[in-house]
């Protein structure tokens, strides 16, 4: 009975007694339903460090919004949102009528970015604000920006299962979707489109640095649970929401900054996974199995 | 020469360093701010003050320059607070190594102690922040420019008695706005640990937060902290500096259901056009922010 109580103090009543707790919960679980599918097709589809890359190059978008009037959600989202979409199409652009590839045109534009931002952010605000705008603030989730969470999410899940089938062909042979389909320019800029609205919501909450984490570490960890797409996509998405409560709680007895716990413990599941995955784990190399198994 | 034209000589050359030596102010330092702006309330036109620690400066991490030591060495008198105040001023002193006459202003006030967790105690040298020790610190002031200055002693005493009205208003509006406050609610949270004076002298507790860091981003446990000890203590305002997250300071104030409160200054006066510019405003400043927070 002891033991049951003392499991109850330290996981459940915290959350019982602050309301602060419950809605960076909820906030932080609503950003894992829409970043984690979309961060398993951006794996599936080689490019986890264009979310990196994306999520820089909305910084001077939120920042502008942010000089313009402070920390206000309606701005520094439309700034984000803005500066994603044009980083996006100046990456396209490049590719498509000069000599750089894909790769080289996204980093030029986010580098560019992201030291635009810092100095946009310096010229209005202090050390200490440029922080809140790279690392956000989990524990202050007001009502407005928990509905952006879970409009996004939504509009996330929605547009997925929309654009669901060409994009499971983009990611396994574009040529053969160009050929049969004119989907092919709208499933990619919708799908870029989804990916820059998750990084704008999730960096209200987790900041610019740690939103990505959020949508690419569970993707990373489901790839060693499963084989299946719908199976990685749900494993993500579970993945995100165990690392979400667990970097809560940790953050709340351990007294460390909470986005960044919960990155960590995303990290720390992501390695395990990686040992003792149950497909392609790595130590299951050592357990001898059935030959010609399939 | 004859002695007529020595004699117009000399009074010529009387005449030249005779009106500038009447337009000299006394030249004197004061260690920070409130120092400076008590000196001339008293000292008026015939004093030339300079400050050590300006206004907005933090007289804790204060690092004196050479040029400093030459500022002391070239004035009369050094005004300083004492009671522990500028640990590095007596170092100072001994390098300008000059005539200077130093002025202890807390001469004649009833210190109080500070403890720490460690169980260290000293003097806590916040004693401005009791209006009846500037009164104190004035009469001292007072003293000490008529000891340096005689043919001042009017001028000085006229502002003095001036200035000592203007405190004596000032206590009493302190106290009138805290006596419309219920007795209850006369308390705050806040990591300031300047105005151990103020909590004895008008009956505010200033509580500390329990457990908050002072770094720069407060943690789940930081908030749960505090969240928790406002609703225990039935504290209604919070002023703490390093919840500089306006959002994040909304809702703390939503979930305990205490107000958070706006800057309060402690130990330096802003900047002239600041709220803060003399004592009796920062004072005035600080009571209304209390106040604010406090009424239901």
């Amino acid at each position: 009975m002891n033991t049951l109580m003392l499991f109850y103090e330290m996981s459940i009543s915290p959350f019982a007694e602050f309301a602060f707790m419950r809605r960076a919960l909820v906030g932080a679980m609503a950003l894992s339903l829409g970043a984690g599918p979309i961060g398993v097709f951006l794996m599936l589809r080689r490019m986890s460090l264009v979310g990196d890359a994306m999520a820089h190059a909305i910084l001077p978008g939120a920042a502008l919004g942010y000089l313009i009037a402070g920390l206000s959600l309606g701005f520094m989202t439309a700034g984000g949102l803005v500066a994603g979409f044009v980083v996006a199409l100046l990456a396209g652009l490049v590719t498509r009528l000069t000599v750089l590839k894909e790769d080289a045109a996204l980093a030029s534009f986010y580098l560019i970015s992201l030291a635009g931002g810092v100095v946009l952010v310096s010229l209005r605000g202090s050390n200490v604000d440029l922080l809140h705008v790279l690392f956000g603030s989990v524990l202050a989730l007001d009502d407005p920006t928990l509905l952006l969470l879970a409009s996004s999410a939504t509009v996330s899940l929605v547009t997925l299962a929309i654009l669901f089938r060409p994009l499971v062909l983009e990611c396994v042979d574009p040529l053969f979707l160009r050929t049969v389909s004119q989907s092919s320019g709208v499933t990619h800029l919708g799908f870029l489109a989804l990916v820059v609205l998750n990084l704008v919501a999730g960096f209200h909450a987790l900041g610019t640095l740690l939103s990505v984490g959020l949508m690419m570490l569970p993707a990373f960890a489901a790839r060693f649970w499963t084989s299946t797409l719908e199976g990685m996509l749900a494993m993500a998405t579970l993945i995100g929401f165990i690392s979400s409560y667990l970097g809560i709680i940790a953050s709340y007895h351990a007294g460390t900054p909470t986005g960044p716990t919960i990155i960590l413990c995303a990290g720390v599941i992501y390695l395990i996974s990686i040992l003792i995955g149950g497909r392609n784990g790595l130590l299951l190399r050592f357990i001898p199995r059935k030959h010609l198994a399939a | 020469m004859d002695i007529k034209s020595s004699g117009i000589i000399i009074s010529i050359i009387l005449m030249l360093i005779g009106p500038v030596k009447a337009d000299e102010k006394i030249q004197v330092v004061a260690s920070f701010s409130i120092l400076t702006d008590l000196i001339q309330e008293i000292g008026g036109d015939r004093v030339s003050v300079d400050t050590l620690v300006g206004p907005e400066q933090d007289a804790h991490v204060f690092n004196p320059a050479p040029k400093d030591a030459v500022r002391i060495a070239q004035s009369k008198l050094v005004f300083l607070n004492g009671l522990g105040f500028e640990g590095w001023m007596e170092r100072l002193v001994k390098s300008a190594a000059s005539k200077t006459k130093l002025i202890i202003v807390t001469s004649g006030i009833k210190p109080h102690s500070r403890k720490y967790k460690n169980g260290y105690e000293d003097l806590d040298p916040h004693a401005w922040q009791d209006v009846r020790n500037i009164r104190i610190y004035a009469a001292n002031i007072t003293e000490a420019l008529i000891a340096i200055d005689p043919a001042g002693k009017i001028t000085y005493e006229n502002n003095f008695y001036r200035y000592d009205a203007n405190l004596t208003s000032l206590d009493a509006f302190i106290r009138s706005s805290i006596i419309a406050i219920p007795s209850e609610r006369r308390k705050i949270v806040t990591t300031h640990d300047a105005f151990g004076y103020f909590e004895q002298a008008y009956g505010v507790s200033m509580i500390a937060p329990q457990g908050v860091s002072t770094e720069s981003e407060a943690s789940a446990k930081d908030v749960a902290t505090i969240i928790r000890q406002v609703k225990s203590e039935h504290i209604p305002a919070i002023f703490i500096e390093n919840i500089s997250d306006p959002r994040l300071a909304e809702q703390i104030a939503k979930e305990s259901g205490a107000k958070i409160g706006g800057k309060l200054y402690s130990d330096a006066l802003s900047n002239e056009n600041g709220p803060a510019g003399t004592y009796i405003t920062m004072m005035e400043t600080n009571i209304r922010e209390l106040t604010k927070a406090m009424m239901p």
